[in-house]
């Protein structure tokens, strides 16, 4: 690892979508444990994960982040009772989409942290950090920076039903 | 242009020792749109607010952005300033720079340039921020207590004292909890019965009380202020306005051989049932997988002598809708179980302790009802496998608590100060009797505790052996207990004629569940969460549910029902106001755009999103939109990232404002 992560010298981006209830809370709790992680992280706040629209993970790969933690209450403790599991319906579609696009999804980490989990928020993002440090920057989305392009996929994103193929069934029971 | 003010806070040396304050403000003063920018050693503080409403007036501020602790702490306290300051509170936000940032991370360098990124992505939030006006709501002054142990007791009578309806809902037969299981308690071995019996009859006899037994919780929607809860009525085959309580039922039911869950199943009971004499109500239940007529249609006799004509065997679940503005969580805990092991469970048993196997090793909370005198056996000390007084009794402390390589890492807090009162009741009772203790620490922190703990050692002559039992066996009559003396350095070895484990304390069955249900969080142990460990102690994060008692951790009565009261108090300053503000971060549906395809509404987890019809002039229907109720939706989201047409958009948190804090990565 140590040597793996010296051959990529960088320091990743790491953009982190999370929800108030849950993993903001977890992260604040962290802090107040002292306890540390990388400096990677840059964490943008949701009221639920059922907010982030997949297009933002796009945008932020696309604004140049190395990779992207989406982050949320786990199953069943939704503060709105059923936003993260309309969360993870959307983004199992929107794993496949960004597998077909190329985008390697090492770089794409879905995780639950609770709010009494300090400890497996600094394990969530100090793994994700040390992987995207070993598989080095994101050069692949250079290549979407034509806007036609980027509103093409956007649309993509968002098409109602299209987690219902084989496939895209897989991809949820992965998350 | 916006012009949007910064203002960096040192938070003593919290902030300014990992993070280069001075560099994040004057950085923040070169973002485009920053027209001020200061740092500050405690923004908190009267003078820290005075600065930032100086500067909003003298800089003609129209935004401002806080960086220091979590918003979580004091996104209120500076929302407040901003708008004495004469701004919209909603155009004022914290960056998270403490909690996030100096105290996760020791390289200042990084730090710095960390703290500086955060400040950057709130100014762009605030600056393609918009005016918001809060939402008042009407509050039902009317609470909901969930659990009748002490902790719902002493709420449920604090509230309903104080004026105000409340509804009680046990999921038992009776109100009462564990304390109404104990002999006698620590401190002051007052007799539990005798404290606990009076408040469960104020309960039954209070104007302003509802109380429903054997009821659960089905389902919770709404709000702070307005919540609509389910509860579910669990068929009791008794008229509970018929019955009159006489008993005859019971002395009449055939099925007498039935443990009795009260006495840890060491007492017998019948098939109709109340769980103890002083039960609150004193209405009967049918246990209808022992009762002889469910089981085979044959019998009925609890039907035939009941006068009033009170036993129903086509009773069914009913449900019930209660409309309250707060609700208290009072479902206390459970025994880690020493007689099963926890199914699916990743707690591992004590199978070295006989677990389940030798009949006289049993819990602390079945010393508690032989030591009883309305127990099974009238108060003395008798063991369970031959009715014989014991004369050496070994009592184990920390089983299962403390032990992390068992799966539970917390303290059980009671146990020390119970086992000690074991022993001086065992003291009391049989006189030739002696008591030895094994424990890792005597925790007695608490008033009069320590003393009364150095009563059982000293005066009552408990032997305390400090050290851990490795195994115990049965070998004839006796229990082998084998352990080590780590201060003297031996091994030792008791004959004992009963062992007593001071088994963990753990979050209820279901208790998962119900947090679901309520929308709060809970720890790994499935306790629930307050919403801050020093200063949030009974709030749920969640607005308008309380905590109280053994349900948010291991607690003595003196805490419970100071948490309980505690709980109680904050109901009340709910209740004193008729109008509630609200966050207004609700969505609002932009009728020109949306196509009336109802995607929203699917996914709503509020119901928030209801039909609406666009007519014209001369009255013809032109298109149906999506409208949300904005008393209703609950600010989540999903409907706006559910949206094909992004018709619909939640205030506080817009594409523009989020997709700006994205560019600006
Ligand atoms: C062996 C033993 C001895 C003890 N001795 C002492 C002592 O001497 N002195 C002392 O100060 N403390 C003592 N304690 C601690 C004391 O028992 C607790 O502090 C106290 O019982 C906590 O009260 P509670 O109301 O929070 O919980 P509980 O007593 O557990 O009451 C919770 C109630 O909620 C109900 N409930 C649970 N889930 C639901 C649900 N989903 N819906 C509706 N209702 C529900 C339960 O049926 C129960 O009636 C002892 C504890 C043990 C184990
Ligand atoms: S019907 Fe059931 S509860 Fe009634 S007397 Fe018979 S066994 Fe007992
Ligand atoms: S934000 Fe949308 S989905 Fe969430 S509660 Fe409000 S209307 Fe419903």
């Amino acid at each position: 690892m140590h040597a793996e992560a010296k051959q990529h010298d960088f320091e990743p981006k790491i953009v982190a979508f999370v929800c108030t209830w849950c993993t903001y809370a977890g992260a604040d709790l962290a802090g107040t444990s002292r306890m540390q992680y990388p400096a990677n992280v840059r964490v943008l706040k949701f009221p639920c994960t059922g907010r982030i629209d997949p297009v933002f993970i796009l945008r932020a790969f696309q604004k140049g982040a190395d990779g992207v933690l989406v982050s949320g209450c786990h199953p069943g403790d939704c503060h709105y009772m059923a936003g993260n599991f309309h969360a993870r319906r959307r983004f199992a579609a929107f794993r496949a989409l960004l597998d077909f696009v190329g985008v390697d999804l090492h770089r794409l980490q879905f995780s639950w942290v609770s709010a009494a989990e300090g400890g497996k928020w600094v394990e969530v993002v100090t793994e994700l950090t040390e992987r995207v440090r070993a598989m080095g920057p994101m050069l692949e989305f250079k290549s979407l920076e034509h806007e036609e392009q980027w509103s093409a996929f956007q649309a993509m994103a968002d098409v109602p039903g299209v987690v219902n193929t084989p496939e895209l069934k897989e991809a949820y029971d992965k998350i | 242009m916006s012009r949007i003010g910064v203002f960096v806070c040192h938070c003593g040396e919290n902030i300014s020792r990992t993070v280069d304050v001075e560099q994040v403000a004057s950085a923040a003063g070169e973002i485009p749109g920053v027209a001020y920018a200061c740092d500050y050693k405690y923004m908190c503080s009267d003078p820290g607010q005075n600065l930032l409403k100086k500067a909003v007036a003298e800089h003609k501020l129209d935004g401002v952005v806080v960086a220091a602790c979590s918003p979580r702490m004091h996104e209120k306290t500076f929302r407040k300033a901003a708008s004495a300051a004469g701004l919209n509170p909603y155009l004022c936000d914290m960056a998270n720079i403490r909690e996030h940032c100096s105290w996760v991370h020791e390289d200042k360098k990084l730090a710095t340039a960390k703290a500086s990124d955060i400040v950057k992505l709130m100014v762009e939030r605030v600056k393609k921020g918009k005016s918001l006006a809060p939402i008042t709501v009407p509050v039902t002054k009317r609470a909901l207590v969930i659990g009748g142990g002490i902790a719902g007791i002493q709420a449920a009578l604090d509230i309903a004292d104080a004026g105000h309806q409340v509804v009680l809902v046990e999921r038992e037969p009776s109100i009462g909890g564990h304390m109404a299981q104990l002999s006698e308690t620590f401190p002051t071995l007052d007799c539990s019965q005798c404290i606990m019996t009076p408040k469960m009859v104020d309960v039954a006899n209070h104007p302003n009380i509802t109380l429903h037994t054997y009821s659960e919780i089905e389902k919770v929607e709404g709000y702070i202020g307005n919540f609509q809860v389910t509860l579910k009525h669990k068929a009791r085959s008794v008229d509970e306005s018929k019955c009159t309580g006489c008993g005859i039922c019971m002395t009449k039911c055939p099925k007498k051989k039935i443990p009795n869950e009260f006495d840890q199943g060491h007492g017998l009971r019948t098939a109709i049932y109340v769980p103890f004499p002083q039960a609150v109500p004193n209405t009967p239940v049918i246990d209808r997988e022992n009762c002889t007529m469910f089981q085979s249609g044959k019998c009925g006799v609890c039907a035939k002598v009941c006068g009033p004509g009170a036993v129903d065997y086509q009773q069914e679940d009913r449900f019930s809708v209660e409309a309250v503005g707060a609700v208290v969580v009072a479902t206390g805990f459970k025994l880690y179980s020493i007689d099963r092991k926890p199914e699916g469970s990743p707690i591992q048993g004590y199978g070295e302790f006989g677990y389940g196997a030798i009949p006289d090793v049993i819990d602390g909370m079945t010393f508690e009802r032989l030591a009883s005198a309305s127990g099974p056996t009238g108060g003395k000390i008798l063991r369970p496998s031959d009715g014989k007084e014991p004369k050496q009794v070994v009592f184990i402390q920390c089983v299962g608590s403390r032990a992390r390589e068992k799966g539970i890492s917390y303290c059980s807090k009671v146990c020390c100060m119970y086992t000690a009162k074991h022993t001086m009741l065992y003291h009391h009772k049989v006189h030739d009797g002696q008591a030895y203790v094994f424990f890792m620490d005597a925790r007695t922190p608490g008033k009069g505790y320590d003393e009364f703990w150095r009563r059982a050692v000293e005066e009552e002559e408990a032997v305390y052996i400090r050290g851990m039992v490795s195994r115990l066996y049965q070998k004839g009559e006796k229990i082998v207990v084998m352990g080590s003396d780590i201060q003297v350095g031996v091994q030792v070895e008791i004959e004992a004629d009963l062992v007593v484990l001071a088994t963990a304390v753990q979050a209820q069955d279901g208790a998962d569940l119900l947090a679901q249900k309520l929308g709060i969080s809970y720890d790994k142990y499935n306790f629930y969460s307050e919403a801050h460990a020093k200063l949030k102690p009974v709030e749920c994060a969640t607005a308008g549910i309380y905590l109280a008692g053994a349900c948010q951790g291991p607690k003595d009565i003196p805490d419970t029902v100071s948490q309980a009261s505690a709980a109680a108090a904050k109901v009340m300053t709910l209740f004193s106001k008729d109008q509630l503000e609200r966050d207004p971060v609700v969505a609002k549906v932009n009728e020109k755009y949306c196509v009336g395809c109802l995607a929203c509404k699917k996914v709503c987890p509020y119901g928030a999103v209801e039909e609406k019809e666009i007519r014209d002039r001369q009255g013809n229907l032109v298109k149906v939109v999506a409208y949300v109720n904005p008393g209703v939706c609950g600010g989540c989201g999903t409907c706006q990232a559910t949206c094909p047409s992004k018709s619909v958009e939640l205030d506080g948190y817009t594409d523009e404002q989020i997709m700006a804090m994205i560019e600006s990565l």
